[in-house]
């Protein structure tokens, strides 16, 4: 029996010739990720364990991105935790205010990861590198700790959901569209250990942007990894961040998948997922009269250059609503100041929104725009559950940065 | 180990099991004291040592943080049985020592106030007001050495 991409890239890192769905494996890996939030716990873990030292001080990636800049005195200690940390062990790859960034968007900036590595991070968004044809996936921060120390993890291999992308989509059409309608189809618990393996003709109509956005929220169907392989596109985006090469891997002909999902990209809409499941989706033109307090557009999943430029556009000689607070959060800082060079910075505050330093914040209800008690947020983040971004009672729609311009200029759900 | 039934329902995710607005630490103690807080605000003044929780499917989905089984734990329950679990949330509780079940017969019977009674070893939950034994696999070798270590570190 063939293995799927997301089979070959453990076999290969495991040392094996073949590995089968179920079989649990222990692999090498070639990054290994933690954030303000949850490398305290590692350290902790590391230790109590009374273990030392790290495998590989080159591939361990810190970002102070969660709670940071600090917003309380205990974010400030957790930090200091890290960076102490970082500074013991000497990494390579931690980043603090001033060149930190949202994890996920910064190390493939940093060209951190290349095709056919495996990297676990202590996040579960980590399954966003699969954008870059890389195994990615977001474990806890005893996994974190002891692959630090180890340089190991032990994998169930995953089965796999063949998403099958046809046709080209429309020009409002973002990956978050996509995504969202998946998850829609298949459910929170869809893809519950599976892979996500995108492919077919459409992939090619898909930017790199598009794709991280589409693998970041697998782990929303419960997906254990989320990919695309290799192409000229993810070529084009590595070009210039890594001298490292990878190593491209291709599904065999003769792979198995436990299911076929076929999406033309062409019939899609705008999508909104309403609360508190990323699965209940809408088309926007069915979202009903929402109004809105707030609209967030950042955060791991649409903080990119071109979520930005997307946003600019509905903003661009327009104002945002009266009584709704938009706001902006460029995922890292080479994507802000971009946005400045493009004079998408000017347009974002003409308009009367507010740009954020890069953070995570609202996203998990951390800073930066909590909601208040029966508030509703538009946001471009990637969950929506009960209390996720403020008051139990509060409530959060995930749509595309388009869809999230468009209502922070009605005032409520709904395109222009 | 024997203890009373705390139910909840399908998605439980790790957001609504420890808010992120208390993830300013990794106290597992002031962790315990939050948990589950925005879907049962009762829950760290009802729970006893011993006690179990039992919930629908996809427990523990959503956020990767380790502070989820870490304050289930310090909270004082012994096990949770799940129609099943996350992925990541899987792994957190085998790596921290948390038993975690997934028997959805179990998991779905359960009221909340049930006394229930789980053997680990024999793999076995009875639930005593049903006067129903479910048995439960075991896990792969290498998961139970793990279990066996009291974690991934242990």
């Amino acid at each position: 029996m063939g293995m799927t991409l997301s089979q070959k890239i453990l076999a290969d890192k495991a040392g094996l010739e073949e590995v089968k769905p179920g079989q649990l494996v222990t692999a090498k890996l070639d990054l290994v990720l933690g954030n303000d939030i949850t490398s305290p716990v590692a350290i902790n873990e590391l230790n109590k364990a009374g273990k030392s030292g790290v495998f590989d001080k080159d591939k361990i990636a810190l970002v102070m991105d969660h709670f940071a800049p600090n917003k309380d005195i205990k974010s400030a200690q957790q930090c200091k935790k890290c960076r102490e940390f970082a500074a013991a062990q000497n990494i390579t790859h931690f980043y603090d205010v001033g060149e930190m960034g949202i994890e996920h968007a910064l190390l493939p900036e940093k060209g951190l990861v290349c095709p056919g590595d495996l990297v676990i991070g202590a996040d579960s968004h980590t399954c966003t590198y699969g954008a870059l044809g890389a195994f990615s996936t977001g474990v806890g921060s005893t996994d974190m700790a002891y692959g630090m120390h180890k340089g190991t993890a032990w994998f169930k291999v995953p089965s796999a959901i063949k998403v099958l992308l046809k046709g080209k989509k429309a020009a409002n059409i973002c990956g978050k569209d996509v995504i969202l309608h998946l998850i829609g189809k298949i459910g929170v618990c869809g893809a519950l250990y599976k892979s996500l393996e995108f492919v077919g003709d459409g992939c090619r109509n898909l930017d790199i942007d598009d794709r991280f956005t589409i693998c970041n929220m697998a782990i929303e169907a419960g997906a254990k990894n989320g990919i695309f392989a290799y192409d000229e596109i993810t070529a084009e985006y590595l070009n210039g961040r890594t001298s490292r090469k990878g190593k491209i891997h291709e599904a065999d002909k003769d792979a198995e998948y436990e299911q076929t999902v076929e999406i033309d990209l062409s019939a899609l809409t705008p999508t909104v997922a309403f609360p508190h499941l990323p699965e209940n989706t809408r088309t926007v033109d069915q979202a009903g009269d929402i109004k809105i307090d707030q609209v967030v557009i950042g955060s791991c999943t649409n903080g990119h250059i071109s979520d930005l430029r997307a946003a600019a556009n509905v903003f661009k000689g327009r104002k945002v609503a009266k009584g709704v607070r938009a706001i902006i959060i460029p995922a890292t800082n080479e994507i802000y100041l971009q946005a400045i060079k493009e004079g998408l910075a000017e347009i974002f505050i003409n308009a009367g929104a507010v740009i954020s330093t890069p953070t995570c914040g609202p996203c998990l209800g951390g800073h930066m725009g909590i909601l208040a008690e029966n508030e509703r947020c538009v946001a471009t983040t990637n969950r929506n559950f009960v209390g996720r971004m403020g008051h139990i009672t509060s409530e959060i729609y995930l749509a595309s940065p388009y869809v999230a311009a468009c209502s922070a200029v009605l005032g409520k759900i709904g395109v222009l | 180990m024997t203890g009373k039934a705390h139910k909840y329902g399908d998605n439980v995710d790790t957001d609504v099991i420890i808010p992120a607005r208390y993830l300013n630490t990794s106290d597992a103690r002031e962790l315990a004291a939050h948990c589950m807080e925005d879907i049962d605000a009762e829950f760290s003044a009802k729970v006893h040592g011993g006690d179990i929780m039992t919930a629908g499917e996809n427990f523990g989905c959503g956020s990767s943080r380790e502070h989820a089984p870490l304050a289930i734990k310090a909270s004082g329950i012994s096990c949770v049985i799940a129609a099943s679990f996350a992925r990541i949330f899987f792994r957190n509780a085998i790596n921290i020592g948390l038993p975690i079940l997934e028997c959805k017969e179990a998991a779905l019977d359960s009221l909340d106030g049930d006394e229930m009674e789980i053997d680990l070893t024999k793999g076995f939950i009875i639930n005593k007001r049903l006067g129903k034994k479910y048995s439960v696999p075991p896990y792969p070798a290498e998961i139970r050495e793990i279990i066996a270590r009291g974690g991934l570190f242990g």
